[in-house]
């Protein structure tokens, strides 16, 4: 182990470190976007939306990303049309690639995690909603989505420490974000211990980082309810969760 | 397109080996996850401390860094220890990785499976006076199994993609040999949809099989209603 090594290669990792942070926050955010509209969607009665959005959500889920990639960015250049149009000089990118997909994937999981929050709403409080005599749109924006994404967050919150590990994959279509950067450091010096735990160690504090942010915000958007007594709220809590792994078992 | 331009064999073969992976991997990781699960229920205090740092980090790091640290770094490690040029073999490599990403969050899954069986009925075991062997192959496993399945199943799910990461080592898998027809016959739209078809396959077998296995596994239970 060749400690000098390591801290030679900390800035060039700290570099790669700045993409992986870009890619991963703008999927996030984009996939998010994409999410909020879709989860209505899905839980609402109209059943051909409802299976449509299953539909995008299944084929994405049940892919590997490294597949969804791939498809995108050697695939789409196959098509003349898309080569022809102006969205061929985003497509050639392998920057716009990465993000592109990693949106609709992380699009796809962030769907159906929310949907299991919205399900996951008593129905007591929509209906009481409803009889003061809020319409579709203010109930939504009232109650459905803050309790709904209140209950989702810890799987939210999952999802997205599993979005900055799947960023490495951009590695594989030439984009020099942290991984990338560790494997061309080390076809240089061929010293794969120092370079990768150091990428690692980079990478886990990240996630502690992510896994902190979300429980201050955990414990924020929670406020409202520790004063009705703690034993009560941790209990409500934990079935809150059951509901909505259970709603998630559904799908892959 | 007949035959896939002669690649029909390859995919299938490809396919063939990702099963594989992902099946041994599972296997094997279920073990090493009952295991952790125990080490985390240890009264030594240096054993759970050791499997709480097993899980969180393995948890924090890229799936892909972990095959890449373990290739290149086996690699590396074996070279020194023979003192000649060892190259790890892709499927030993991709197993081993994908067993200890697997197992450490299989050893949660199964934590929180094992809480999750009344501690009355651990106390009748000790009541009766079985053995702790006993005790575990008769009235814990059998009835933690029920709590486990669907946190394994999702886990089962994850594995069997991440063998996809594999082939960035070179393990001839699925994605590999569609990778390589895909480059040879310039016509990767095609074989990257009939790779993604065929893992959606494996995923909508499983999730049949997975229900399958829920239900049966719910037989004997009283539910409300």
């Amino acid at each position: 182990m060749n400690l000098h090594l390591i801290v030679d290669v900390l800035p060039l990792l700290l570099e790669g470190m700045l993409l992986t942070a870009q890619l991963t926050a703008a999927s996030v955010a984009i996939g998010l976007l994409i999410a909020v509209p879709l989860a209505l969607l899905r839980t609402s009665p109209s059943f051909v939306f409802s299976y449509t959005i299953l539909l995008y959500t299944f084929v994405f889920r049940g892919t590997p990303l490294l597949v969804q990639l791939f498809l995108i960015y050697y695939g789409a250049g196959q098509l003349e049309w898309i080569r022809s149009s102006a969205a061929w000089s985003i497509l050639r990118e392998p920057y716009w690639c990465a993000l592109i997909t990693f949106s609709l994937n992380n699009g796809a999981y962030t769907t159906e995690i929310l949907r299991g929050g919205i399900r996951a709403v008593p129905s007591g409080e929509i209906e009481a909603a409803k009889a003061l005599g809020m319409s579709y749109a203010l109930r939504i924006r009232r109650i459905v989505l803050p309790a709904g994404f209140r209950l989702a967050l810890p799987a939210y919150a999952n999802e997205v420490v599993l979005m900055l590990k799947a960023s490495s994959l951009a590695s594989t279509i030439t984009l020099m974000e942290m991984t990338g950067t560790a494997r061309k450091i080390v076809a240089q010096t061929f010293s794969p211990y120092e370079v990768f735990i150091a990428a690692a160690l980079i990478y886990l504090g990240f996630t502690f980082l992510i896994v902190h942010v979300f429980g201050r915000l955990e414990r924020h958007m929670a406020k409202h309810q520790q004063r009705a007594g703690l034993k009560n709220n941790s209990r409500s809590r934990v079935r809150a969760a059951a509901k909505i792994s259970a709603a998630q078992k559904v799908a892959p | 397109m007949t035959e896939l331009q002669g690649f029909g064999d390859q995919i299938a073969l490809g396919a063939f080996t990702t099963l594989r992976t992902a099946c041994t991997s599972l296997v094997l990781g279920i073990g090493v996850g009952l295991c952790g699960a125990l080490a985390k229920r240890s009264r030594v205090q240096i054993i759970r401390w050791l499997a709480d740092c097993y899980t969180t980090l393995v948890r924090g790091v890229p799936e892909l860094l972990i095959i890449l640290i373990l290739y290149f770094g086996g690699t590396v490690a074996l070279t020194t220890m023979f003192g000649r040029y060892v190259e790890v073999d892709a499927f030993a490599a991709g197993v081993f990785a994908l067993t200890i990403v697997f197992g450490a969050y299989a050893t949660e899954v199964f934590r929180a499976a094992i809480q999750a069986v009344p501690s009355g009925q651990i106390e009748a075991a000790q009541a009766l006076g079985l053995s702790k062997f006993w005790m575990w192959h008769l009235v814990i496993l059998p009835q933690m199994w029920r709590y486990a399945l669907p946190g394994l199943g999702n886990l089962w799910l994850t594995l069997l993609k991440d063998t996809a990461l594999i082939s960035v080592v070179g393990l001839e898998d699925l994605m590999r040999k569609t990778s390589i027809a895909a480059g040879s016959t310039h016509d990767p739209l095609t074989f990257y949809s009939i790779a993604a078809g065929l893992y959606l396959l494996f995923t909508s077998v499983s999730l049949i099989g997975l229900t399958w296995l829920e239900r049966r596994s719910d037989r004997g239970v009283r539910f409300a209603k």
